[in-house]
């Protein structure tokens, strides 16, 4: 009888564990070996060592997607988190329509990323400066996504369009966990408005205020799709996030071998970054 | 604080704030249904209503970015990738949820493949395209097996946290019965699991129709779309005639809006459930 069960378990294990072998470890393992070949994505290739890594370094165009992304993920976690936070606390006060307002609030989020970025492409193509001439405001007259200095902005509202919608509905489970007596209580004390957020409700809802960073920045860092519908890498090489860059260079621009490392390097940072988000929120809530 | 009176200041908060969300989808809407002439460079050309409500321009859409075809592969590799992961990975959640506790196999297994979540698809993305190529599975049959293997990481959590909430003893009465490991699985344990079924479902069927760099990637040079890729592959098809665009773009939302609205609680619940846990 218990032989029968740990077959059972063993014969169920063994399969599937060997499909996400198959299907993720091996891709993985064979794109770290890539990483250190000279290897253009066909033909023969030539070990190099860490010669792909140390161009990596000194690649200006590698270094440019990096800082870019970052400064997409972080100003995009600010403004979609703070965003997301107002907009919990106002469907999750008292309201009428309650559900419906909830439900249209969550709309962006189910759309393709893809669609969606093709749709503002043309807000910011045409209809933000034919607004702004209408209105006589000189700077946007040209669509901000050719400016190499702005481009990074419309891709960021995109951004934050889509996830604001993700992370309000989280911040209202949030505050729903939140008892209705600890605001009589803290309102007893003074304790209304600001005060009452920042001492009583924030509190409460750093676990969920941990979840969404960690959503957030692990999503905004893996940017791509919105990349392919607003600007395509640029202007000017402006806006190529990591993804964007690896996908464009490794799988059509000769840079296989090149890209791999790059990949190899983009999994560690992401890898450090989840580990240091998970360390630091876990020490967070311990101190509450 | 504790008045029952309606916050009319959030109302109208909201209310003002729902324009950003209904902006796009009119503009979207208008400008599917009008004609290149009717375009002019004013905003109130842009956004005024169609003079005619014609379905012309979702006709050619259609025609151009082989609609049907795009569709039937959405819905086909939607539906087949939320049907195994539901099998697959809550039998899977099973396995390694009874044992990691007691086994050191178990909870490496378990670690392993749930270690995967941090993995990205960029690092894949290469080596993945040269050996769905030697594979035989640049296809919508590779894209599928793809998925299953992509978000058994997370669903493989949702499904063993679930378990510690289902008590042993149901377990043990049925074998008691004499009932099979195998059989009790899928009699008592696979239903009660379904409210994390629903949210797999949920989850799963977001990520993987609005998905496009997989199908991407995978699907390059084999003339088959999705819904998504064949947004991107018509783009240049498309041309400056913005209005078949936006046609296009609404066909390829309608499906996911009409699934929203039918669905909407199941939706809401699945995500909040799939993120908080």
């Amino acid at each position: 009888m218990k032989n029968e069960r740990k077959r059972t378990f063993l014969l169920i294990t063994v399969p599937i564990l060997a499909l996400f072998v198959c299907f993720n470890t091996i891709p993985l393992i064979r794109g770290v070996i890539y990483s250190f070949t000279n290897f253009k994505g066909f033909g023969s290739y030539d070990w190099v060592g860490f010669r792909n890594y140390i161009d990596l370094f000194s690649d200006a165009r590698v270094g440019k997607s990096y800082l870019f992304t970052f400064k997409l993920a972080i100003v995009s976690t600010i403004v979609t988190n703070v965003t997301a936070l107002l907009l919990a606390l106002a469907l999750n006060s008292k309201i009428r329509a309650k559900s419906f307002f909830r439900g249209a609030y969550f709309l962006p989020n189910i759309l393709g990323a893809l669609v969606v970025g093709y749709i503002f492409n043309y807000f910011f193509t045409y209809i933000l400066p034919a607004l702004a001439s209408m209105i006589g405001v000189e700077s946007l007259k040209s669509s901000i996504l050719s400016d190499p200095g702005s481009a990074w902005f419309g891709i960021m509202i995109v951004c934050a369009w889509q996830a604001i919608a993700m992370n309000t509905i989280i911040y209202i489970s949030g505050l729903q966990t939140v008892p209705e007596d600890v605001y009589e209580a803290g309102g007893l004390d003074g304790a209304t408005g600001w005060k009452q957020f920042k001492h009583l409700t924030f509190p409460l809802i750093i676990p969920f205020f941990s979840i969404n960073m960690v959503l957030c920045v692990k999503n905004f860092l893996m940017v791509f799709d919105q990349i392919m519908a607003l600007t395509k890498g640029g202007p000017a090489q402006s806006t190529e996030s990591i993804s964007y860059l690896i996908y464009n260079n490794g799988m059509s621009g000769g840079q296989f071998g090149f890209q791999s490392a790059n990949a190899v390097v983009f999994f560690i940072v992401i890898v450090c970054v989840s580990v240091a988000q998970m360390k630091f929120s876990g020490k967070k809530e311990e101190q509450l | 604080m504790i008045t029952k009176k309606t916050n009319h200041a959030a109302m109208i908060l909201l209310i003002l704030g729902l324009s950003t969300i209904v902006f796009p989808l009119y503009l979207t809407l208008v400008i599917a249904f009008k004609q290149p002439t009717e375009m002019t460079n004013s905003i109130s050309g842009i956004l005024s209503l169609p003079k005619v409500w014609s379905l012309d321009n979702f006709r050619e859409a259609m025609r151009v970015t082989d609609f049907w075809n795009s569709l039937r592969n959405s819905l086909v590799i939607t539906l087949a990738a939320v049907g195994l992961s539901i099998g697959i990975h809550s039998i899977m959640g099973y396995a390694l949820g009874r044992n990691k506790a007691d086994s050191k196999f178990y909870s490496f297994v378990y670690l392993f493949i749930v270690s995967g979540m941090f993995v990205p698809f960029a690092i894949l993305m290469m080596p993945l395209a040269k050996q769905t190529a030697e594979l035989g599975l640049a296809n919508w049959f590779g894209v599928i097996i793809l998925y299953v293997v992509f978000y058994m990481p997370m669903n493989i959590l949702l499904y063993s946290g679930y378990l510690v909430n289902i008590p042993m003893a149901l377990e043990e009465a049925a074998k008691v019965d004499g009932a099979s490991t195998w059989t009790t699985y899928w009699k008592i344990i696979f239903p009660i699991m379904r409210p994390m079924h629903a949210t797999v479902a949920v989850l799963t069927a977001l990520a993987v129709w609005n998905d496009v760099m997989t199908p991407l990637v995978i699907l390059a040079g084999s003339g088959q779309n999705t819904l998504p890729l064949a947004q991107l592959n018509f783009q240049t098809q498309f041309g400056t005639n913005y209005n078949l665009a936006f046609a296009s773009y609404l066909l390829s939302l309608i499906p996911i809006l009409i699934f929203y609205v039918i669905c909407q609680k199941q939706i809401l619940n699945g995500v909040v459930n799939g993120a908080v846990k």
